[in-house]
């Protein structure tokens, strides 16, 4: 996964980039069942690898970046990315280092007999009985995202 | 068997199936006959006439709007799921349930009929 | 370890059986059937002729069972034929796409409950196979995740071919799927509603026990209204995520991204033997795979009608590959059904698709999910 993450950024091809992005959120995915969030495992596949990264997809087709995969490296910018990135990595350590919780691992998590766990229905009734007013406030943001879009492409098109 | 094992058995079948795809492949190079190339063969396919223009020609915005518009109401139907899988157990005891995502849709059903109106989804013109 | 040796030895044998020697033997032997029966319906012959070729060992005659081994000729035809790459198209791509078609097509049938469970001895005590790959606590989402992957090789496909039709097949093909993938969900929802439940196979179990979600009589529960009633909604919950995936799969009337009159083959044009047959072996892959699940969600899946299997033994040998076989006649009655929409309905235009898709589709799915929750609430 980290390898690709590299591949995300190296690859001069933004297909090939795109592309390690996908193989990257699968293995997301599969950390995310490892750790029996098998309900949200999925949904990662579902909507980032098979709706968001098809969009972006469609998208560098629709730009059609030839020459983004001609250009030369830019060494200023390589070097600030990687400042960027070390700060980066040196605060997460610093925050994850002072984590007095960090260190215990987390027990297994306890079925009854009997029963099987199902994620999925755990977060079901918690949505939508403790986090209701959360769901609208989604909802919202949805809808404002559905009006910017179609706004944005209209006046693409009326150009 | 523990609910890890299944994603094992999922695991082991995505091997066999690369392995099939990879053998698959791998044969027709080893056994399928090569035969000669040439300039028109080599060219992309345009029912037998000279390929004319860029290869990968602009195509409308509308395809990338419809890709957008599936992220957003994708996420819509994702919500739907836990709910549905819990509905009947819920609803039982207490309405709010129900109210909840009817509220939840309709607020989307505000940004489809926008979408709508705004013509985003015509295709005809 | 004997416990993991037996897990392992049995998932190997199911993975081969059902994704290897079922689902690829169904492909092309649907792949044949599909020819035979648009024969029939055109009122034409079809492949009749290959057999064994028996007058090479000297014999008199040749033997052609009604043309059977056909699929034989064919599947060997494709590995024999040159694998041609042109030079205009971007290499490591074009071979990455067929097998990113096939992969996730041959996946999905991890999930499908092709029977009950089986109880054999093993080392001195009793264990018991249930016959489903993975028993996933949510099936029809991963079948959706991983079919929804399956993009990935038409994109690339048409991107890689560096050329005009593969380029439009592929863009049209994307988002004919992604648009029907949100009716697909949609329709999915009422079913979840009313057995509340993800996973394929309690949910077999169930209708087997109760009746088919789509036939809600069983003799041992007896009449009940409120089960009628349900099937308002979920009969439309069926005709609405057929359609769908109808479309998804890319089958007429939905066959769009690869119309012959105005995009040549769609995005896989430029392919020739193996490479081809791996995207024709991965859409049929994907149809089997597709009757699997709306057999599973609406029919009943392995069960017998009328809530029949109360009276057998559970577990046996014997019920165990009855419900095996009654899995797989559904299956191929499935099947032959989506061969004879493909010779019955003429082909859509693009706008009309897409107006389907997102207006009519949409709307009714919708309605749909909160009428049956409306129900659902109304007789609790």
């Amino acid at each position: 996964m980290l390898l690709f993450g590299v591949g995300v950024v190296v690859n001069r091809n933004p297909v090939a980039s795109a592309l390690c992005l996908v193989v990257s959120f699968v293995g997301l995915a599969s950390l995310f069942i490892s750790l029996d969030a098998h309900f949200l495992g999925i949904i990662q596949i579902l909507v980032y690898t098979g709706a968001v990264m098809v969009l972006f997809l469609f998208i560098i087709m629709l730009l059609d970046l030839k020459e983004e995969a001609r250009r030369a490296l830019n060494a200023w910018a390589v070097a600030g990315g990687a400042v960027v990135a070390l700060c980066l990595v040196g605060t997460l350590l610093h925050v994850l280092g002072t984590f007095p919780k960090g260190e215990a691992t987390l027990p297994p998590l306890v079925v009854p007999e009997g029963q099987t766990y199902e994620d999925t229905k755990a977060l079901g009734t918690l949505l939508f009985t403790e986090y209701v007013f959360h769901v609208q406030v989604i909802g919202l943001l949805l809808l404002g995202a559905t009006v910017g879009v179609v706004a944005l492409s209209k006046k693409e098109a009326s150009k | 068997m523990a609910e890890i094992d299944n994603y094992h058995a999922v695991l082991l079948q995505l091997l066999l199936v690369i392995g099939l795809a990879a053998t698959m492949l791998g044969l027709s190079v080893l056994v399928g006959r090569a035969g000669r190339r040439n300039a028109i063969k080599d060219s992309a396919y345009e029912c037998g006439m000279l390929p004319i223009g860029d290869s990968q020609p602009r195509f409308s915005v509308k395809f990338y709007l419809v890709a957008m518009l599936f992220v957003l109401f994708d996420i819509e139907v994702v919500f739907m799921y836990p709910w549905a899988v819990v509905f009947r157990d819920l609803v039982a005891q207490n309405a709010m349930v129900f109210w909840g995502m009817l509220s939840f849709v309709g607020i989307l059903t505000v940004a489809y009929v926008y979408a709508l109106k705004k013509g985003a989804l015509r295709w005809d013109n | 370890m004997d416990w993991l040796s037996f897990t392992l030895i049995t998932t190997l044998i199911k993975i081969v059986g059902l994704c290897f020697v079922a689902i690829l033997g169904l492909v092309s032997y649907t792949v044949y059937a599909e020819r035979r029966v648009s024969a029939i319906i055109q009122d034409r012959v079809g492949p009749n002729r290959v057999g064994l070729p028996l007058t090479l060992l000297g014999f008199k005659k040749d033997v052609s069972f009604l043309g059977l081994f056909q699929p034989l000729a064919d599947g060997i035809k494709f590995i024999l034929k040159e694998d041609f790459t042109p030079a205009h198209v971007k290499k490591f791509y074009f071979w990455l796409a067929p097998a990113l078609c096939l992969v996730p097509a041959l996946l999905t049938c991890a999930v499908l409950p092709f029977g009950s469970s089986i109880t054999i001895p093993w080392n001195g005590s009793e264990r018991t196979i249930p016959l489903v790959i993975a028993n996933l606590n949510v099936g029809p989402l991963f079948v959706f995740a991983i079919a929804s992957l399956g993009v990935y090789g038409i994109v690339l496909a048409g991107w890689s071919s560096n050329s005009k039709y593969p380029f439009f097949g592929s863009v049209r093909s994307t988002s004919q799927m992604i648009s029907y993938e949100i009716s697909l969900g949609l329709s999915l929802v009422p079913v979840l509603l009313v057995m509340g439940e993800l996973n394929l196979v309690t949910i077999s179990q169930q209708q087997s026990e109760h009746g088919w979600n789509l036939l809600p009589y069983s003799l041992r529960d007896g009449f009940d209204l409120n089960r009628w009633l349900l099937l308002i909604p979920l009969g439309l919950a069926f005709v609405t995520f057929v359609i769908a995936m109808f479309a998804e799969t890319n089958r007429l009337p939905f066959d769009l991204p690869e119309c012959e009159t105005e995009l040549v083959g769609g995005y896989h044009t430029e392919y020739s033997s193996m490479k081809f047959a791996l995207f024709f072996m991965g859409e049929y892959a994907a149809m089997i795979v597709g009757s699997g699940i709306t057999v599973t969600l609406f029919l009943g899946g392995w069960s017998l009608p009328l809530g029949l299997d109360n009276y057998l033994p559970k577990g046996t040998v014997w019920v165990g590959l009855l419900h095996t076989a009654v899995f797989f006649s559904k299956l191929i009655a499935f099947l032959i059904f989506f061969i004879w929409v493909r010779w019955t309905l003429p082909r859509f235009r693009y706008d009309q698709l897409m107006r389907l898709g997102w207006i009519w589709m949409f709307e009714i799915c919708l309605a749909n999910v909160l009428l049956t929750a409306g129900i659902l609430w109304y007789i609790s």
